[in-house]
């Protein structure tokens, strides 16, 4: 946990990095106990005293964000939302980067043929065009929280991949690598116990980024009307409101879903940023 | 320079067989039948074997592979489960639409957000500044469908400035013709789709461009520039800008190809009738050889944008070299 709290002290180091970290852990912790402290479940119709369904209702006191053409209460949805932008998020965001590592690591380290064939494979990812491969993967393999991260997942590596791969053609030509090697370290030693560790700083940059995008992603996915149907998320609220036609109508409806990602994809883009300037120095400015 | 152009049209013809190749295997061997949607397993057993024969799916895979490869390099794309017309049809006019509201948005973007991003770097400092960055990354972070929903709830629904989506007003124009894509009506329509493109894809180059042009000015010539005595705006324009322009530059294709790839939202916002709006249909109708020509020309102009930057790289860079 030696690099968690690096990475803690890394962005108190600026006002815009702490206020982020802040405002991603209260994120965290809303994902946790939102479905607890909801109102009412993302689902639920809700009826007056004589039995109408409270459709399209503006903002009251108790229903602090309004209510939806079906008659569901937007803040407990945004409640419930939080969850699945999270828990899609970090997963694609942890796959990207083990991936991404793995194969930066093997590919910059042997170098020649194994780097060059994979490579190869990672330009042809990057010819894939993003949403659209995503949206074909769930099309075919069905809309559930796991497609989605496997989907996800499987275009996002490949940045990834290159950026770690840089690294560790810079990092192979320091000498404690040289040192490793003339005390007998094998090729898996050497990758993984002396160039593994000096690649985390720019591994959870990578994290960051890839989880900033994820989030975005997941709701891009959502407002395709390609979510998981068993869940609400932020980008589904904005899909029902966009289906319905009624969003121009009830704008309390669209605008805090989209507020809400901006909000926790900005902290995750001030949070990247801020640990970057610090374990990366040349990067002068902010 | 012969040989790196002739060396990347190898790799472009690579990668897009590769792309052809997981498309296809994509399309047949994921848990899921496509063709489920035609062939219902509610017909007799012999007018499924008919059917499938038809298609040609009683081959083995092999061959049906070759077939589509065949198909694909001589532009037969099939016919279309839904309409029964023929996919090229449907395809026409799509891919005119989408280019007409993805590039011009991202030269403007790319030359506007350099040029405010180098004004950012050389006045640095300041509450302008800061609210500057802020407000981008801000930009940046909501989603762009989000933002053109927004768009429209403003500048079409209260202020009734823009239409609130569609290439033209519906039966102005029959047959959709060069005509149309210069009439007054197609430019109004395409003004709001077009600036909250633009809106949300300036924002990377303009952050971009203006750490790079902090990391440019600490630089020695920049300080020479100033000893020898020239003008601000010569030292701004002439000597930091120009430096600090390459590690934006390099950005283009892999941007490009995200634009390109996200015109499926702006477009389903839009209601624009371009290549992702056409896809997402396609999906939604289980119309999959649809999804498979518009899936294929978007990584076409993915690949082949990602190309024509790789080239310009050397004419802004003359210290590249081409190994």
């Amino acid at each position: 946990m030696n690099w968690l709290r690096h990475f803690v002290e890394a962005v108190h180091q600026t006002r815009a990095g702490r206020i982020s970290f802040y405002v991603v852990l209260a994120c965290i912790l809303l994902a946790v106990v939102g479905p607890w402290i909801a109102p009412y479940g993302p689902f639920e119709r809700i009826y007056d005293v004589d039995g109408r369904l409270v459709r399209l209702s503006p903002p009251t006191a108790d229903h602090w964000l309004g209510t939806t053409l079906y008659g569901r209460d937007v803040f407990s949805q945004m409640l419930w939302g939080a969850r699945p932008a999270l828990i899609v998020g970090f997963a694609t965001a942890f796959g990207v980067v083990a991936i991404g590592v793995n194969v930066g690591l093997i590919s910059g380290f042997y170098g020649g043929r194994i780097d060059s064939l994979m490579m190869r494979i990672t330009d042809i990812f990057l010819g894939l065009p993003f949403l659209p491969f995503i949206i074909v993967m769930l099309a075919i393999t069905g809309r559930s929280t796991t497609t989605i991260i496997i989907a996800m997942t499987l275009i996002m590596w490949r940045s990834a991949a290159r950026v770690i791969r840089a690294q560790v053609l810079s990092i192979k030509q320091a000498p404690f690598v040289a040192a490793a090697r003339t005390t007998g370290g094998g090729d898996f030693s050497i990758i993984y116990r002396e160039i593994a560790p000096n690649i985390m700083p720019i591994a959870l940059v990578n994290v960051a980024f890839s989880l900033a995008w994820a989030i975005i992603t997941e709701a891009s996915i959502g407002f395709l009307g390609y979510g998981d149907p068993k869940a609400t998320s932020w980008g589904t609220i904005i899909h029902d409101a966009y289906a319905s036609q009624m969003m121009y109508q009830a704008p309390w409806w669209v605008i805090p879903p989209g507020i809400a990602i901006m909000i926790l994809v900005s902290a995750v883009y001030f949070l990247g940023r801020a640990y970057e300037h610090v374990v990366n120095p040349r990067l002068v400015g902010q | 320079m012969r040989q790196y152009i002739l060396r990347r049209l190898i790799h472009m013809v690579i990668t897009l067989f590769a792309m052809m190749t997981i498309m296809f295997f994509m399309f047949r061997l994921l848990p899921g039948d496509p063709t489920m949607t035609m062939i219902s397993s509610a017909m007799y057993p012999k007018a499924q074997e008919a059917m499938r024969a038809q298609f040609g799916l009683d081959k083995p895979l092999i061959e049906q592979y070759l077939i589509y490869l065949k198909n694909y390099a001589t532009l037969n794309f099939g016919y279309s489960f839904h309409s029964s017309r023929q996919v090229s049809e449907l395809l026409s006019g799509r891919i005119v639409n989408t280019l007409v509201l993805i590039l011009p948005s991202m030269i403007v973007a790319y030359g506007l957000g350099a040029l405010l991003g180098a004004l950012l770097g050389w006045y640095r400092g300041g509450r302008f500044e800061t609210s500057i960055v802020f407000v981008a990354t801000a930009l940046q972070a909501a989603p762009v469908f989000w933002l053109g929903m927004l768009a429209i709830l403003l500048f079409s629904i209260n202020l009734g400035w823009f239409p609130p989506g569609h290439l033209v007003t519906p039966g102005m124009f029959p047959d959709q013709n060069l005509r149309m894509y210069v009439s007054a009506d197609f430019l109004h329509h395409l003004a709001l789709p077009f600036l909250v493109h633009t809106a949300y894809q300036i924002c990377f180059p303009l952050l971009l461009m203006r750490s790079s042009m902090l990391a440019t000015i600490g630089e020695d010539f920049v300080e020479f520039a100033r000893i020898k005595g020239l003008r601000e705006r010569k030292i701004l324009f002439g000597h930091a800008a120009r430096n600090s322009l390459l590690p934006v530059a390099t950005t283009i294709p892999m941007i490009l190809s995200w634009a390109l790839a996200g015109s499926v939202v702006i477009e389903t916002v839009f209601s624009w009738p371009g290549l992702g709006k056409l896809m997402i249909e396609g999906v939604q109708r289980s119309d999959f050889p649809v999804v498979q020509a518009a899936f294929f020309l978007i990584a076409v102009l993915t690949i082949i944008g990602t190309f024509t930057a790789d080239l310009l790289y050397g004419l802004l860079d003359p210290r590249i070299v081409y190994d």
